[in-house]
């Protein structure tokens, strides 16, 4: 069963193109990854999907429905984490996600089995009344997942999850996006300029380039595909763009916005 | 947890707690039901974040303080500034409530900007809420800090021996329009922010507003006494009905109590605030852009 869909998904900001006819299917079940570096055209596409953004041409559905005409249900179907730091500092964690439980419209009897259930679902239990601001990057992020799971969404979309946190907390959060899959069947759309993410974490894998699709694939067949003995995600990447992967960097917005710029002009 | 329970919508929900023989009712008043909770949940959250960290409330108490104590005792000796019928500590007082109201609510902005230079405001616009429910719990929750500086004027007015009105119906009437003028210029002051989008900008544009606003109104002086040209900016400026109303509202005996002008402030500043909750529904979106 298709997920999501998009036909010819375009973006323009004036004269830039920053996401430019994207036709991807995602099949109900999976972890499909969008690969590229910072100004790809990610967080554009994942801003489209998400409503927050309308696309300038092309369209695409989620569940059947269409994202522009729909967008109420389909605001219902998916759950969103955000690159940047949404969630609220100056609230707990129990408080952060309780506010979401009741937007959702989840019944008043469930919410707080709820909100307690995705919270040790996310080992988050024992923080759950200290303030969001006095925890650690991958306690929010964790948290933050949390959030956008209490509506059981069909469709998870973690934009760039594990960017800026250390590597003990970034396996933590594999691990625990691996087990919501498992779990609840969830299918989850993510972005990631990392290499080892999307071969530990997607089942299937887009490569973007200054926002075109320039390959598809599951991390083992776009490996296959270079036709060189041991090639990693990172020679497939150079093979498609011309250019190795930059890693490291940060989500700060400001940094993000200036390196996409600088990747238009030159 | 099961899968199968992914599809559970609302609209079953409702029929569900209505039973099938009213779910007639659904179509037109679920809706609202459900953008009055919602509004009420944004405002019950932020009120929870004043409530685990009271400082700014406190802070704020000093500037309206400054006024009474320093500028209307000077002014109320020197007479300068002719306000029949009333001492002039009696006739600012009103007026500095409606500046506190005004100085709380126009800075609101930089929140919205703070919120969406994190990705908070981008998750709330993701979840099923109407645009409009989000700009009008903020625009509560606004009120409700306004409220909290209007209990600290009402003590130092008290202190000060101002001549206050204590009947309910006009302390109700006083939280009624504090909220309205709150909520007006709060989301005026999200409208600026969802314009400009950064700090920077905000804050100029912030300073810009702010004095003009209170010195083209009636909260420290008279109209009468404004030349005429400021005179017409004082008369679309909503801070004149807001301080107007409040000096019906709050005073005791010698102001001419006229429910006819009173009725026309507060529906000026309900059509006002109501017009810019839905300018402010539109354009909130483009926060996450």
């Amino acid at each position: 069963m298709i997920i999501l869909e998009t036909k010819k998904l375009t973006r323009r900001f004036g004269p830039m193109i920053a996401v430019d006819g994207l036709n991807i299917c995602v099949k109900a079940g999976e972890v499909f990854g969008l690969l590229g570096p910072n100004g790809a055209g990610k967080s554009t596409a994942i801003k489209m999907l998400t409503t927050l953004l309308s696309p300038t041409s092309g369209t695409a559905t989620v569940a059947g429905f269409d994202l522009i005409r729909k967008s109420s249900e389909v605001r219902r179907l998916i759950g969103y984490v955000p690159q940047v730091l949404s969630a609220d500092g100056s609230l707990t964690g129990y408080e952060n996600l309780l506010i979401f439980a009741k937007l959702y419209d989840l019944p008043r009897s469930e919410q707080k089995s709820r909100v307690d259930e995705a919270l040790s679902f996310m080992g988050l239990s024992d923080a759950a009344n200290k303030l969001v601001r006095t925890y650690s990057g991958g306690m929010i992020r964790r948290l933050e997942i949390a959030q956008s799971l209490l509506h059981r969404p069909r469709l998870l979309f973690l934009d760039e999850p594990t960017v800026g946190l250390d590597p003990l907390a970034r396996t933590a959060v594999w691990k625990h996006i691996e087990k919501l899959r498992v779990t609840y069947g969830t299918t989850i759309f993510l972005t990631t300029h990392y290499l080892e993410e999307a071969d530990a974490l997607c089942n299937r894998v887009a490569v973007m380039h200054l926002g075109r699709m320039v390959a598809l694939g599951s991390p083992a067949k776009l490996k296959a595909s270079i036709g060189s003995d041991g090639a990693t995600l990172n020679d497939v990447f150079a093979h498609y763009t011309g250019q190795a992967l930059e890693s490291g960097g940060g989500g700060y917005r400001e940094t993000s916005r200036t390196r996409r710029t600088a990747k238009r002009l030159g | 947890m099961k899968p199968q329970e992914h599809g559970a919508l609302p609209s079953d929900l409702a029929s569900n707690f209505l039973g099938p023989g009213l779910s007639w009712t659904g179509p037109l008043i679920m809706p609202i039901i459900r953008f009055l909770s919602k509004t009420f949940t944004i405002a019950g959250f932020e009120v929870r974040k004043i409530l685990h960290d009271p400082t700014e409330l406190i802070m704020r108490a000093v500037q309206p303080l400054l006024w009474l104590l320093v500028f209307g005792q000077v002014f109320t000796h020197s007479r300068v500034i002719p306000t029949p019928g009333l001492c002039y500590l009696d006739f600012m007082t009103p007026g500095i409530l409606a500046q506190s109201v005004l100085f709380i609510s126009i800075f609101y902005g930089i929140a919205i900007i703070w919120e969406r230079d994190l990705g908070i405001i981008h998750k709330f616009l993701a979840s099923p809420t109407p645009r409009p429910a989000l700009v009008l719990g903020k625009a509560l929750a606004a009120g409700v800090r306004s409220l909290a500086q209007a209990v600290i004027i009402y003590l130092l007015a008290f202190i000060l021996g101002v001549k206050i009105n204590w009947t309910p119906l006009a302390l109700l009437g006083v939280v009624i329009i504090v909220i309205l003028g709150a909520a007006f210029f709060s989301t005026f002051s999200l409208i600026i922010a969802c314009l400009v989008k950064t700090r920077e900008r905000f804050m100029g544009i912030g300073q810009i507003l702010t004095m003009p606003l209170f010195f083209a109104s009636n909260a420290i002086y008279p109209i009468s006494m404004m030349p005429r040209w400021l005179r017409a900016i004082a008369k679309i400026n909503p801070l004149t009905y807001e301080v107007d109303a409040l000096r019906i509202l709050m005073l005791a005996g010698k102001m001419p109590a006229s429910p006819s002008r009173l009725g026309a402030d507060f529906a000026i500043l309900l059509t006002a605030t109501a017009s810019l909750i839905l300018i402010g529904g539109k354009i909130y979106a483009r926060a996450a852009a």
